[in-house]
């Protein structure tokens, strides 16, 4: 492949994703590679998907600032690119007395930071707020929110694609070299891509990137984060429920977070662990995750759990070596230059991944003059979900395409018509778990059962393939192994 | 919007559903059946082993047979229904929100029976630890794709629970030339129907390991092991017996769950012992004219017993909408010793007949089945054998409603005896 792109942007999380589509208001070819089959395929689809006031950071540090500022991006994204965010605000509980003056410390440190609204209210105030959360006191922060953390990649990919960014799933990095000025990017199919510009986006892999050409010493320390989700109790919590933060400074603290659709997540836990992609979830802190949050919101033992699942975090500290905390990592490598590495974004790295991409282009923008494309449209339509629909809305729909008059996953109300569009992407993903992140087709409390067999239907009629050909995610996961029995003769 | 107006709506056109939708047809009621699959008979349809119709139409069907003979039934009886239509929304006022390929519909009925069945118990509500890759199904799931998708699913088996689909499907794959390793059950005794313990697993060479579960699962893209240990009477996992099974697919079969998301809508009381309705003896909910059937009710062993309560309730929610009785709230019945739960869990005031069903808490040797209506004991059984798995089904026919009625299990002592 002779083309020469003008950027690549290794890796397809929620920094990625807003990066390409920062960059894809400007006349520039810009290429993205993923090694997993989707936009938010490893650490951002774990996210969960809390959009952070900024109080927690160091002031002056990357991540507090960047924090900040992204926060402030949130709601006009939200509109331009029909993602769902819900300012819901938050409350930093303190169980006990002697837990306040840490409180006092994180509200000290928000105001520093520039964060708006921080507030200190005692037990009695917090009944008031949430009937069902227990504290002594509490830090109430209105301007904290909740984003669907793959929806939110989604549509930032999605924009960044009709602007004219490209995406390649299932394309690992593995190598990286300079010929004259230009990258060359070898990938795990054989195939080369090249560039003027290289971003490392790469997330858990970003050090390993970054040194398969930069002479550096960053290490990461994956850290496993797991949570419990449980089928819709919307009446449990309005706002997102935090512990006043541990003294060790690694982690928030396990935090029961409501979600857009009315679930409840309890996490994440924060584990230091051997292997980058050690996602498993483990008995013990299952256990310590529901003993934890019962803590604070007691009713929360009877709920009905729905899946639990884990993510990594990319850390580029441990907390054995006495270091607390280590800033984000956003800059053009000295001697490999317009090679711009984003190494440890870890917590608050989705609030802030607006302001990172917004510094990257700054990065970039001092060095070469950045044309804006007047063809660049900053919208993007979601597609329709139907639930959310008056009665109206709905039989308005169903006259207009009977598709979508036919329910495929009943927990989650999802008609055909939804499932269908999931699966005309404009990205060309084409797995069971693109269709879910999608449309929420087997994210219920069935999780898949009763809507799998028809998704499978409808994908193989759809695409034109067989079922064999059908995968959960990437393509090892393959779902069927031919058929049971021969057809039978029609007729 | 399409609106319409009908004396009984009946959701869901399982062998209750099916039955229920006769009987209120047959008992001069204006009746439409309401599916949301493509067709009639539900998880029948699927169901494609013998055993269904043996107590009610005397005879050894299949599935599909079983759902052919109801639907005759209903045809017979001219009862209107829609298929690939589904209830979104169901009030108080007995208002439903129908989606249907034509458009939306508005439906007021007189008379709601739920009869909506069950869902499975997932891995996610099991809350075992491990990845998550492809290759875990719940039973039922497996079914479907198996026997109406024809799709081979994996190679080498294991079974999660020996209830009665995960014993089915054993005999299935196995038929189908898959490898099926084992099944392991977490209870000391297995939890299916013994007919289907002998006929699937014995009769076809399929061990079962009991006191064991899984405690992990490995594999990242496609399920690669999972690990069996054995529990104590506490469901304690003994780590010392871990044993790592290689295999590629992980089925579930660890209980069914009455699906009720639509009837808590109406707001209709629901047990924590069956996750059902709470319904008195004419099979109404806490909400007035709305009845309750079937799977979605409580679980029952067979097709059979959903069939025979769906004909009962049909009845009754006919007569219901014609006004021959009202609401009555009534007496709770007492769950005694040994008796995990009753249904109907109330018994009115103005009848003083009731088909108690209920389950034992765990397999009991040489009991007592006894059943007191007030210091009255209007039933007594001596049985040498009952598990949890086979549902009691008795009739009373002259208890006194103004007094408490309890069910419950008294041991017979050895040295007694």
């Amino acid at each position: 492949m002779d083309k020469i792109h003008d950027i690549i942007i290794i890796g397809a999380g929620v920094v990625g994703c807003a990066l390409a589509r920062a960059l894809s208001r400007y006349k520039l070819d810009v290429l993205v590679l993923e090694k997993e089959d989707d936009v938010a395929g490893s650490t951002s689809k774990a996210n969960s998907g809390v959009i952070h006031a900024g109080y927690h950071k160091k002031p002056g540090s990357l991540k507090a600032t960047l924090n900040v500022a992204g926060h402030s991006y949130f709601q006009r994204l939200s509109d331009e690119l029909d993602f769902p965010v819900k300012f819901i605000g938050k409350l930093v509980v303190a169980k006990k007395e002697n837990e306040i003056e840490d409180l006092r410390k994180l509200m000290d440190r928000g105001f520093k930071n520039g964060v708006k609204g921080l507030e200190l209210i005692d037990g009695k105030q917090i009944k008031h707020f949430e009937p069902n959360v227990n504290g002594f006191a509490a830090m109430h922060s209105p301007v904290s929110g909740i984003t669907s953390p793959y929806l939110m990649c989604i549509a930032l990919a999605e924009n960044a694609h009709l602007n004219g960014v490209d995406f390649v799933f299932d394309t690992e990095v593995t190598g990286i070299s300079k010929e004259k000025e230009i990258f060359v990017v070898q990938v795990s199919n054989g195939s080369i891509y090249r560039s003027r510009w290289l971003i490392n986006s790469a997330g858990l892999n970003s050090a390993r990137v970054s040194q398969m050409i930069c002479e550096n010493d960053h290490r990461m320390y994956p850290c496993r984060g797991e949570y419990y989700i449980t089928d819709k109790v919307d009446t449990l919590i309005k706002r997102l429920i935090y512990p006043t933060p541990s003294k060790d400074g690694v982690t928030l603290g396990i935090h029961i977070t409501p979600t857009l659709d009315g679930n409840i997540l309890i996490g994440p836990s924060a584990e230091y662990i051997e292997r980058l992609d050690d996602t498993a979830s483990t008995r013990e802190v299952m256990d310590k995750l529901k003993r934890e949050s019962s803590q604070f919101l007691p009713p929360i033992k009877e709920a009905k759990f729905i899946r639990n699942y884990a993510g990594i975090r990319a850390k580029l500290f441990h907390p054995s070596s006495g270091v607390k905390d280590a800033d984000f990592v956003i800059e053009e490598d000295e001697s490999i230059k317009r090679m711009i590495n984003l190494i440890g974004i870890e917590s608050p790295g989705l609030t802030a991944a607006p302001a990172i991409a917004e510094k990257v282009v700054g990065i970039i923008g001092e060095k070469e003059a950045l044309v804006d494309d007047e063809k660049f449209n900053p919208e993007r339509k979601a597609p329709v979900v139907f639930e959310h629909l008056s009665d109206d809305e709905k039989a308005r729909l169903i006259e207009q395409d009977p598709d979508y008059g036919e329910i495929v996953c009943r927990c989650e109300t999802i008609t055909k018509k939804e499932v269908l569009a999931a699966l005309n992407n404009p990205l060309g993903v084409r797995t069971l778990d693109g269709v879910k992140k999608r449309c929420r087709a087997g994210m219920g409390r069935c999780q898949g059962g009763f809507c799998t067999p028809r998704i499978v239907e409808i994908m193989t009629d759809e695409y034109g393939i067989s079922p064999e050909e059908i995968y959960k995610n990437n393509e090892s996961s393959n779902m069927f192994f031919g058929k049971v029995k021969d057809d039978r003769e029609e007729g | 919007m399409i609106e319409k107006k009908v004396d009984i709506a009946v959701i869901g056109a399982g062998p209750g559903g099916l039955a229920a939708a006769v009987s209120a047809k047959e008992s001069g009621a204006d009746v439409l059946l309401i599916e949301r699959n493509p067709f009639l008979g539900g998880i029948l349809i699927q169901c494609i082993h013998d055993g269904f119709g043996l107590h009610l139409f005397d005879k050894n069907y299949t599935g599909p047979e079983y759902a052919e003979e109801m639907v005759n039934r209903l045809e017979n009886a001219g009862v209107p229904y829609l298929t690939n239509c589904m209830v979104i929304d169901l009030n108080e006022k007995k208002e439903l929100t129908v989606v249907t390929s034509k458009g939306l519909m508005k439906l007021i009925a007189k008379a709601v029976i739920l009869a909506m069945g069950c869902r499975e118990r997932t891995r996610g509500a099991l809350e075992i630890p491990g990845t998550r890759p492809a290759g875990i199904y719940t039973a039922g799931v497996a079914q479907n794709l198996v026997n109406i998708q024809n799709l081979r699913i994996g190679n080498d088996v294991v079974i999660l629970g020996s209830g009665d689909v995960g014993l089915i499907m054993a005999r299935r794959l196995k038929i189908e030339g898959l490898n099926v390793i084992r099944v392991i059950e977490i209870l000391p005794y297995c939890s299916g129907l013994v007919r289907n313990r002998v006929q699937c697993l014995e009769d076809y060479g399929i061990p079962l390991t009991l006191s064991s579960t899984v405690i992990d699962i490995h594999g990242k893209d496609r399920l690669e092991a999972v690990t069996m240990a054995k529990v104590d009477r506490d469901f304690n996992v003994d780590h010392d017996t871990t044993e790592k099974i290689d295999c590629d697919t992980l089925l579930l079969s660890v209980g069914l769950i009455p699906e009720n998301e639509l009837s808590k809508k109406a707001g209709v009381n629901l047990d924590n012992r069956t996750s059902g309705a709470l319904v008195d003896n004419f099979y109404e909910t806490s909400t007035e004219g709305i009845f309750s059937c079937g799977n979605v009710l409580h679980i029952h062993d067979v097709a059979d017993y959903a069939s025979n309560e769906g004909f009962f309730v049909g009845e009754k929610a006919a007569e219901y909408a014609k006004g021959k009785w009202k609401h009555s709230g009534g007496k709770p019945v007492k769950i005694g010793n040994g008796i995990s739960y009753v249904v109907p869990q109330y018994i009115r005031n103005d009848c003083n007949e009731v088909e108690l069903k209920f389950r034992v808490t765990q397999p009991f040797e040489n009991v007592r089945i006894i059943v007191k209506n007030g210091d009255d004991v209007v039933f007594k059984k001596r049985v040498l054998k009952v598990i949890p798995s086979e549902m009691n089904i008795l009739k009373l026919k002259s208890i006194d409603p103004e007094k408490d009625v309890e069910v419950k299990i008294v041991i017979i002592d050895k040295n007694i005896n």
